[in-house]
Order: structure tokens, then sequence, then C-alpha cells
């Protein structure tokens, strides 16, 4: 199962995000753990500058946005 | 050309509607008309034009410029990024601690997230229309400034012995690195972007920016129709002073409550300023309510002890007040003929 952290302090689109990776998910039958990582230090340890922000796995593959379907696709395909 | 919204709001407000100019409530109308869907024109032609140009700006490579500057100029610089670089208030805290974990200098940092609120290209164009490239160039100097002189301060006085733990031993040890050089960054190559990943780019600015402040140029532009209509011209002058100095502590205090961005409180400064405040203490008000906003303040809590905060506050307050008797005094002879 791939474990997803969506980092940001708590703004709209970082919930957004979360749940477009676990409604992505479910379209594709998959099994997904999605975690909401709001601590700064954490975020920071992540060096992620731009929020909302997205790491599969504890590697960070998207910051800035709220991703596109295809590119949430492509990462639970992967 | 602009003239096209005043015309369109001649026949809206004054043959469609059958309002007359006479009337107060025709002249709020036919300022609301005119004003909004000029100003909606205007953003959504500029803002897709700019985020075409600043489409391969990115903060990575923001900060390891603004890394590689020599301390005085990185304040400037920092203010500059501060108002050019698309940048959304939810991501101040990921944005300082990575300007901190880098080893940027805490007065710089706050250079850049000081002036980001004031400036902007929707707070330009909507000054430019509505006011006049005179008072824009004026309002871009003055926010720049704030920005500068407030980071400056907050390195004068070491502001950075203040910050909450784990931010200090990011920065101490980002520090040290640096002057072993051990973190020099080069700057990262613009990405190289297609005229077709520039439009994408340029549409989805358009649709987050212009959805996300279509209701504050209503609000904004609504509360200036009603004083534009309402107020008698030269109401200021006559009930709050023509610019005595207490006037000016007085708009500070009274924005600081008000929480605003500057999409909505441009068009209320028109107004202020047509009916007789004068432009340092209209200024002023602005600053504030734009600049010294609480939900900032308490998200900056999560990185600032509250005496760092309580400082910045007061940095702020100060610059806004001597901006705005600053203007007052030499007001008369910069705005001659506005």
């Amino acid at each position: 199962m791939k474990h997803f952290e969506v980092l940001g302090t708590g703004c709209k689109k970082c919930v957004n995000t979360a749940e477009s990776i676990e409604r992505v998910a479910r379209e594709l039958g998959q099994s997904v753990e999605v975690v909401k990582v709001t601590e700064p230090a954490k975020i920071m340890e992540y060096q992620v500058m731009s929020t909302p922000a997205v790491a599969v796995d504890g590697k960070v593959v998207h910051s800035g946005s709220i991703p596109e379907h295809d590119k949430i696709v492509s990462w639970l395909e992967a | 050309m602009l003239d096209l919204f005043t015309q369109l709001a001649d026949w809206l407000a004054y043959n469609l509607i059958g309002l007359s100019p006479d009337t107060r409530l025709g002249t709020a109308i036919h300022f609301f008309i005119e004003d909004t869907t000029k100003i909606l024109f205007l953003l959504v032609v500029m803002i897709y034009v700019i985020a075409l140009a600043r489409a391969s700006l990115n903060l990575e490579r923001v900060r390891a410029y603004i890394q590689q500057k020599h301390r005085l100029k990185g304040y400037f610089f920092g203010s500059g990024f501060g108002a050019i670089t698309p940048f959304c208030s939810c991501s101040s805290i990921p944005l300082f601690l990575g300007f901190t974990s880098a080893g940027i200098p805490l007065g710089i940092t706050m250079a850049f997230l000081f002036t980001s609120p004031i400036i902007n290209e929707v707070a330009v164009i909507m000054l430019w229309s509505l006011l006049g490239w005179k008072f824009t160039v004026a309002y871009i100097v003055i926010g720049m400034a704030v920005g500068i002189i407030g980071g400056m301060i907050l390195d004068l006085v070491k502001g950075e012995r203040w910050l909450k733990d784990f931010a200090a031993k990011a920065y101490q040890k980002a520090a040290v690195e640096a002057d072993n050089h051990e973190n020099d960054i080069e700057v990262p190559e613009a990405p190289k972007l297609t005229m077709a990943e520039r439009h994408q780019f340029a549409k989805d600015e358009l649709k987050e920016i212009v959805g996300r402040i279509w209701k504050w140029v209503l609000i904004g532009v609504g509360l200036g129709a009603a004083l534009h209509g309402f107020v008698p011209d030269g109401w200021f002058a006559e009930n709050l002073g023509s610019g005595q100095w207490w006037s000016v502590p007085a708009a500070v205090f009274a924005g600081l409550p008000l929480y605003s961005n500057a999409t909505g409180v441009i068009p209320v400064m028109e107004s202020l300023i047509m009916k007789g405040l004068p432009v340092g203490t209209t200024l002023a008000f602005c600053m504030s309510t734009v600049a010294a906003s609480f939900p900032e303040f308490i998200m900056l809590k999560q990185v600032m002890t509250f005496r760092l905060l309580a400082i910045i506050f007061v940095i702020l307050l100060a610059n806004f007040m001597v901006v705005g008797w600053v203007i007052n005094a030499i007001g008369p002879w910069l705005f001659a003929g506005f």
C-alpha cells in the first residue's frame, strides 16, 4: 500500500489535495494511506517551500498546487 | 480606451435602470458599474499577460538568487521578489522556513513577507486604473520601503534570537555552513517552457486569482461607491481634520482590525482621497489593513515566539505612521495636479 503525505499548514487547497488523491485511488480500486502533515518542522525537513506538496513513500513528488488527475494516476500506478 | 467603461456605466445606470446622475444613489451605482467592469476587464487581461512572463519564476530560484546577494542588496531583492513572486499567504510558513534553513537572514525573509501582501500585480493594476501612475509609483516605493526598513530593523535588534527553537537551530546550522561556503548553490536554470506550457500556467493563474479576488473587488468597489455617493465632498477635511498629526495613528489603528487584501481596499482608497482625506493618512490606513493582519500573525506564531511577533507588530505600525506623516508632509508637492 502506498503511503501519501500531503504537506501544508492546513489551507483549503491541502484538504482538496488529500481528497483528490483518495478519490482517484478509489476510482482505480487501490487502497492508499493519506496523511496530512501540518507541522512546520516536518514540512521544513522535506525542504518544501510551496504548499500543498505531496510526498509518496517519503519522497516529494509535487509542490505548489493541487495535483492534476493524471499526475495522481501516475503516482498510483508507478 | 477606458472611456468605454464610463459610457457603459452611463448607459446602464442612467438609461437602462433610469437613475438620475444628480441623486446619491445614481452616482453610487454609476461608480460601482464603471469601476467593477473596468477593474475586472483589466485584471483578466493583465493577470494573463503577467503570468505568461513569469511562468518560469519559482521560489527555489528566487531563494538561490537572494542567497547569493550581499546583505544590503539582500533586503532590496527580498522585498522586490516579495512584490513579484506569485505566492499564497497559506505558504508563508513553508516559505519562511525554506529561506531560514538556507541561511537567509530573518530581516531579508521578512522584507519578502512584509512586501508581498502590499504589492502584487492586482494591486498595481487597480491603482493604476483608479488613481493614476504617479500614485502607483509612490505606492510601490512605499510598499518596498516598509519591507526593506522593517527587515533591517529586525536584523538590527537581532530578531533571530526569538525564533522558535527548531527554526533557530536550522538557521544557525545554515549560517555556519554559509561561513564555510558549504551551501553556496547555483541559481537553478529557468525551466524551459514551451508557449503551450506558459499558456496553461497563465490560464491556471488567471482562474485561480480571479476566482479568489472577484468578491473582494465587488466588496471594495461597493464600499467605495457608497462612500462616493453618500459622503459629501470635503467631509473628511471638515470632520477628521486635514492632516493633523493624530489623524495618521488614528487611521493606522482603524485599519488594524479590518482584514482585507489590497484588492478590496484600493477602491476604498480612491473614494477616501476624492472625499478629501489626505493621501498619507489614506495610505497609512490602507497599509495597516493589508499588511498587518491577525490571521497572518497567528500563522507566524508557529515559527516565532510571542516576543518576536510583538516586535514585528510594533515595527510595522511605526512604519505605517512614518509613511503617513511623510506623505502628508510632501504630498501636496508630490501629487501636484493629482
